[in-house]
Parts: structure tokens; sequence; C-alpha cells
């Protein structure tokens, strides 16, 4: 049997706040890997730590604000984007990212989310899309598919969910992308992308929910979706958006489509300024 | 060209554009709102303006963001804003309890119309005193202003800035149509003669150890630090302890909730504001506050002319409520009288303080109460 | 003394402006308190639309015109509409060429809108009625208004806003009974 190796430090110590652990997240749940990955991003990006801001809404992918050692605001429900807009058209120099969740960004916020995108400003949103409203219980929201078991849709959700690459694309983001927490790397590397490219951008994350969305709908557990995403998940060719391979349901045996689907360069919102034009 | 940030000289102006001109020589640089009549004047002319003095303008798709906006703005350092009408301000609610709860200071401007709902989008109200005070769900003490002049919506906008910042909260400035939309003689002052009060930075610097909402001192604001200082601070809406950090408990939820209350009791002497007219040796005692205290004075002139022992006070704050000043005058006055646009809001309060009823000359909205009820009701407490 | 001013006319021509030019003479060029209001909303698009000055000397509580001491009337509309309201012996002043006033009025005459267009440009009718205001009501200085002219309107317009001043403040104050003269 080999030595443990005990590390003195681990290079995220100081991003994380030590002091908050343990975080409230379900075993199996996805969003602690996503969090690494904005992590790993700030370490790579070359920026100042203290340059990084990092806004959420409420919900479990909500609760990165408070475990991550940046300026963080935890906010209001849905309202994250607007405060973070705030916070970037106040101090131009910050990178502001908005990490929150699908029911937050989407269902309550969805009206700031698309004028957001419409006017580019440059603000980073990952969004976790596990399918549900999560921290409550397992209600469904507007990213569940047809037909699949919530909480408030016991038999089964009768709404069609948002394709969300696709809603951001004629909303105008400047980038976007999907990626699920098996693709680690690639979501690291694509927030890493998000940080260079001014004006809007969306990463979308699959993330496993296996207790809010999972157990109901015949996943197991977190790594039996991990499994799946392993199994079906398609690079997409970028520039490439057909609306409907781009839309996912875990249940059915269909690819689902991952990767950049846009990368453009719309002007990002900047407030007039009389001197400048 | 550096464009005037203080336009020191006398305007003949309306009283939104007084708001908007008071927010610039306050300092404010960032406007968030969404257009709403009868507030929407502040908004066209910020837009004109707050560009010249490099500061932001944007306009949101709802006022559910634009209160978050100005609070992220305000997170960041700025002095910023944002100006609406009934409808918006209900919208606004939700974050207004953020703000009470992350103690960012900003300044909400209210230009009140005939409501509840769509009501009188044009006409004036003065019915959302209470919202004012009791609109967002929770505990909290508000701050709220009512000008009566154009005059006073510069002189208020500024002095609304200066509490916020020095109490750390959201602070309304409650006007209505009448002063909103009417144009009087404004005097703007020199740029260095306007009253400026600082938030109280953390002199701590970043790096060392720092808890954002220890309290040390006895006015009970905690010290600031913005986004991007280096302090790495965490805010949020739940309840949080000194740290910052979510606190789930009663203990600091009941420690949290009775500092953000007591945090504008302790310091209202500072924070209240109001105005006597032939108070010393009045047995009829009239209250009111915004456009209606320039009917209440006329009223109350006619009457001393008449030969009856009327007075006027005005309300210039309405939050936190004088309570010591209307109990004092209650066992003084014979009558108390509150003339007010709407169906008996501030008329509560003043019972409730003063002990007794008061007489009310109330009207729902869609015009300004006139002289000649207020002077009725005098007459009728005279007899 | 309170004196109550309306200025009413039909949308388009420029009577809010009007009411500021006068306004601002009042308060910041003549030592007068004066307030201001309008008619906003539905009423105010097309049709009849009105400025509302109050002056006095001394501080002015209740800001709304209740029963005019001066009407000025640019429009048939605003003149029957306002006319009622106004005191029975308030100074009245019209655009003759637009208004036929009833039997028992008289009126001081001004063909502001003929005049503003020999000017060039028809937009210049209200500052030519203010000079018209200005002369028969006596209420201001020419300096007053001119000073008020000259920080109301844009730069590049204030030599033609001064000459549609000038016109309307030379021409010959008499009141007349229109109707009279017309029979």
């Amino acid at each position: 049997m080999t030595e443990p190796i005990l590390a003195e430090h681990h290079p995220l110590d100081d991003l994380i706040r030590a002091d908050r652990m343990p975080h409230i997240w379900c075993p199996g749940c996805g969003i602690g890997i996503a969090m690494r990955c904005y992590a790993q991003g700030i370490l790579d990006s070359g920026l100042p730590v203290k340059d990084h801001v990092v806004v959420s809404g409420i919900g479990c992918s909500g609760r990165v604000a408070g475990y991550m050692n940046l300026d963080s605001y935890h906010t209001t429900h849905g309202r994250a984007i607007p405060f973070a807009m705030g916070i970037k058209l106040a101090k131009p120099e910050l990178m502001v990212t908005v990490f929150s969740g699908d029911g937050d960004l989407v269902a309550i916020g969805g009206n700031h989310l698309i004028h957001a995108a419409r006017r580019n400003i440059d603000v980073k949103v990952i969004c976790i899309n596990n399918f549900n409203f999560g921290m409550t219980g397992g209600q469904f929201g507007p990213t569940t598919p047809r037909g699949a078991i919530a909480t408030t849709a016991p038999y089964g959700n009768f709404e069609l969910p948002f394709n969300l690459p696709y809603l951001l694309a004629a909303a105008g983001a400047n980038y976007i992308a999907r990626w699920t927490t098996l693709h680690a790397r690639q979501l690291k590397k694509s927030i890493l992308e998000a940080f260079s490219k001014p004006g809007f951008t969306f990463i979308e994350v699959l993330a496993p929910c296996p207790i809010g969305f999972g157990k109901s709908n015949n996943i197991n557990d977190g790594l039996e979706e991990m499994e799946l995403y392993r199994d079906r998940c398609v690079m997409a060719r970028q520039g490439e958006m057909n609306p409907e391979e781009l839309e996912i349901d875990l249940r059915e045996d269909k690819p689902i489509l991952i990767g950049k689907f846009i990368d453009r360069d719309r002007p990002p919102f900047h407030p007039f300024m009389k001197g400048q034009s | 060209m550096a464009a005037e940030q203080v336009r020191t000289g006398l305007h003949f102006m309306s009283g939104d554009e007084a708001c908007a001109e008071g927010a610039l020589a306050a300092g404010c640089r960032f406007f968030g709102g969404y257009p709403i009549t009868p507030s929407t004047e502040i908004a066209e002319h910020l837009a004109r303006r707050l560009p010249e003095v490099n500061g932001v303008f944007v306009q949101m798709e709802d006022e559910l963001a634009s209160m978050a906006i100005i609070l992220g703005a305000s997170a960041a350092g700025a002095r910023a804003m944002t100006a609406t009408s009934g409808p918006g301000f209900s919208l606004m609610m939700e974050n207004i309890g953020l703000g009470m709860m992350l103690e960012l200071p900003c300044v909400v401007i209210d230009v009140q119309r005939g409501s509840p709902s769509t009501g009188l989008p044009t006409m004036p109200g003065q019915s959302d005193v209470m919202q004012a005070r009791w609109g967002s769900h929770g505990d909290y003490e508000s701050i709220a202003y009512a000008p009566w002049s154009p005059q006073e919506m510069f002189d208020l906008t500024i002095h609304c800035f200066n509490v916020a910042d020095r109490y750390r909260l959201p602070v309304f400035l409650l006007a209505d149509e009448v002063v909103g939309h009417m144009v009087e003689r404004v005097a703007v002052p020199a740029c260095d003669s306007i009253e400026h009060w600082e938030r109280k930075h953390a002199a701590t610097p970043p790096g060392e150890h720092f808890e954002p909402f220890k309290i040390t001192d006895p006015d009970l604001v905690p010290p600031i630090v913005h986004a991007g200082e280096g302090y790495c601070i965490h805010y949020t809406g739940l309840t949080h302890d000194e740290r910052g950090y979510p606190d789930m408990t009663a203990a600091t939820h009941n420690e949290l909730v009775t500092r953000l209350v007591e945090k504008v009791r302790v310091n209202r002497e500072n924070i209240i504001r109001t105005e006597g007219y032939s108070l010393e040796d009045a047995e009829i005692v009239v209250i009111a506050y915004g456009c209606t205290a320039r009917s209440a004075r006329q009223a109350v002139r006619e009457a001393r002319q008449a030969g009856i022992r009327a007075g006027l006070l005005r309300l210039i704050s309405l939050w936190p409520f004088p309570e010591e000043e209307i109990a004092r005058l209650a066992t003084r006055a014979r009558s108390l009288i509150v003339a007010e646009m709407n169906l008996g809001q501030i008329s509560r309060e003043v019972e409730r303080c003063a002990r007794r009823p008061a007489r009310g000359v109330f009207h729902a909205g869609g015009m300004m109460i006139p002289p000649d009820p207020i002077l009725q009701a005098i007459r009728e407490a005279s007899a | 003394m309170r004196t109550e001013i309306r200025i009413a006319g039909f949308g388009g021509q420029g009577v809010a402006l009007a009411g500021l030019i006068l306004g601002k003479a009042l308060a910041i060029y003549s030592g007068y308190e004066a307030v201001m209001t309008q008619s906003y909303g539905p009423e105010a698009r097309g049709g009849a639309s009105s400025a509302n000055l109050v002056v006095s000397d001394e501080p002015i509580d209740y800001p709304f015109v209740l029963t005019p001491n001066i009407l000025v009337a640019l429009s048939q509309e605003a003149y029957a509409l306002y006319r009622p309201g106004t005191k029975r012996d308030a100074i009245l002043i019209i655009d003759q060429d637009l208004v036929i006033p009833t039997n028992s009025d008289s009126c001081y005459g001004i063909s502001s809108t003929r005049l503003a267009e020999e000017l060039g440009r028809r937009v210049v009718t209200n500052v030519v009625m203010v000079g018209f205001f200005t002369a028969v009501t006596r209420l201001l200085t020419r300096e007053a208004v001119e000073r008020a002219i000259a920080d109301t309107v844009k730069p590049k317009t204030l030599p033609l806003n001064l000459k549609a001043f000038e016109v309307g403040y030379t021409q010959p104050v008499i009141p007349v009974n229109l109707r009279g003269n017309h029979e």
C-alpha cells in the first residue's frame, strides 16, 4: 500500500473559505465540481484575485458566492445579474461573474438574463442546470423536461423546457457554451475563454442533482448521471445551432450536444460618456 | 471642457429636474431606473446630464432590476439612485429589503401618484407613505423625507445621499406629482458649500483580520468596504454574523435585526426634520407634509387672520416618525388636524403618539388638497 | 398681491415654453415669487394645452391657478374652454386671427402667428406673444424677459427669438372689442 501524501497547502486553499466548510451540497451533487473549475479559472486568469467578484442569487448554486474567498454577493432570488451589472458598471476594471442555477437565472430571473444578453453587458454567467429547483426539494422549473417527475409535477411535468443556448443566442450573448460536470477541463478552459471575451458570456453546466431530480426520474445517483453524460455527450460544431438537437432529456436515449456554440464580437454594453465617442 | 457638476445659481425648474440636479450635486454618478410617470423627467434629465460628468445612466428592464443594479453600484462604492412611482416602488420592495440587510446606501425617489394599482398616472397622491415604512417584508426601520417644493427636491435629494451613506441603508424621497412637476425658483448653492457626509470606511487595511459587520461605534453602523478593494468580503441577504457569514440561528437573527432597527432609532435626532409655523401659541395644530403642507400653511395663515390660534407642524421627514415631538405638541394643543392625500396613513401615527384622536382632512388623491377644507377643519375645531 | 396667469392654446404652439420664459423672468430677474404648473396626461395630448403661472410678492402656498387675472388665448378652443373660469375683469390677450371673442369681451389682440410667419419661423409665435404680453401687462421689464429668453432658448436661435420678442413688444397696445370692430 502506498503512503498517503499529506499536503500542507492546496493551490485553491486561498480561494475557498475553509471556515465555511462543510458545504451544504448533497452527495453526488455537481455544483462543487463546477465551483472548482471556476476557482481554477480564477487562478489561471492572470488577474489579481481581488479583481474577481462573484455574485449569486438564491438556490444551491447560489451558495457558491459564500464559499469563494472573493468579494462575494449572495443577493435575492433572480436578481444576481442586475446586481452584478451595477458592480461592473461602477468599477469596470473588475471581472464580475454570476454563478447561479437554472431556477434562479432562468425562472425568476429570466427577464434579467435575456436583457443582459441583449445589452451584451460584460458579465460572466456560469449557470448550473440540474433540471429542477434543488434546494427546496425538487420542484419543476423552466429547464425540467416534459414528462419528468417533480414534487410539483407528480403526474409528470406538463410544460416544455427552455433551450438555454438557443435562447441566449437569440437574446444576443457574445459567447455561449455548454458543458457537464464530467467535462471539468473543458469547462475550466471555457471559463478562461469567457474571462477574456468582452461582453455577455453564458456557460451552461449540466450537473447531477441526484436527490432533487435524479431519484424521481430513474437516475439513481450522481455517478449514474455522470455515466450518462459520458455515454451521450457529443461535441457540437461551433456556429451550428439546430434547436431540436440542443434539447436535453436525460431520460431519452438521444445525444446531448456540448461545446462552444457561439463566439462572436457584438459590441459590449458601455454607457456613453461625453468626451469619448 | 469639464461639465458642471453643480449648476450654481438661480433656476426656474421643475421638482423632478431639481431632484436630478440635487443628485448630481451630491456626487451621484449612477442611475438605474425604469421610466414611470410622474418621475420620468428625473431619468430623462439624468440621461442627458450623467454622461457629461462621467456618470453612468442605465435604463433597466423593470424596477426589480433597477433596485438591484443600484445596490450593486453602491457595493462597488458609487453614490447610486433610482426614481419611480407607486407601481415601481412596489416592485422595488424585494431589493429594498436586500439593501437593508446588506446595509448598502442608496437613494430611491418615489414621485407618488394616485394609487393603488395603475391608479392615476399623471395625478398626485401621498398614499405610499406606509409602503415606505413597511413595504418590504420583515422588521427594519426606514428613513423617508417629503419635499414640499422644487427647492426641497434639490436640497433633500442631497440630504438623502448623506443620510444613506452615514447610516448605510436605502433612503427614500417621498415626493408627489405636484411637487415633481411644478416649476419654481431653485437656488443651487456653490459647490463647496454643499454638505457631503462620507461613508464610514473600514480603517483596517485589506489582508488583515476584519469582521465587516462587527459593531464598535455607538451609532451601530458598521464600517463599509467595497468590491475590488481586496477585503474579500461576503455579503448575504441571509441572516449573517459579524463576519458576514450566513448564521441561521434565532439568536443571531434577533441580534442582527434588532441592530438594523436600532441603528436608525439611536440616530433619529440627526435624521428627523420638522418645521413649525405659528406653533408657539397654537391651540389648533395642523400636521401636514409634501405638497399638502403648502395648502395647510395657507389655511393656517387665513385662520390666524380670522383670529384663530392655529399653527402648522410640517413633517420634512416622515420616517422615523417624530414621536416625541408629536407627543409634546399633543399635551399643549387643544386640537390636532392631519391633512394628507390619502385616507389616513400619517394620521394613525399621529394618533398613536398623541394618544388621542386627530381630525383628518383626507383625499384619496388625484388633486392637491386645497386650503379651504383644511381651513374648514380648523374652524370646526375652534368652534 | 396674487396674480394668476393662464396661457392656453393647442399643442405645438409652445405655451409651456412661453410660461417658462415668463416664470423665469418673474422669479429670477424681477424678484417675484412665481410657480408654474401645467396640465399633464391625456388632456395635454393635442387639443387645448395650458401653462399656468401664479405670481406674488409673498411666498406662494397653493400653486394652482384658480381664476386667472390674465388669460392669453392662442386658439378658439382655449378661449372657449378657459374664458368662463377667468375673472370677469381679467386682462384678455388673444391671437386675433385665431380667436373670435364674445361680444362683451374687450381684448388685446395681436396677430402673433402671422407675425411669426413673417419672421420666417412659425415656432416663435409663443415668443411674439411673450413680447406682446410684456407690453400689455407691464408686470415685467423688457430686460428681464430678454434675459429669461437668453437662458431658455438654444443659443443659435437666440437672435430670432429676440427679434420675435421685439416684434410682439412693439405692437400697439389698444384694448378693442374685436367683434365690435368686425361689425
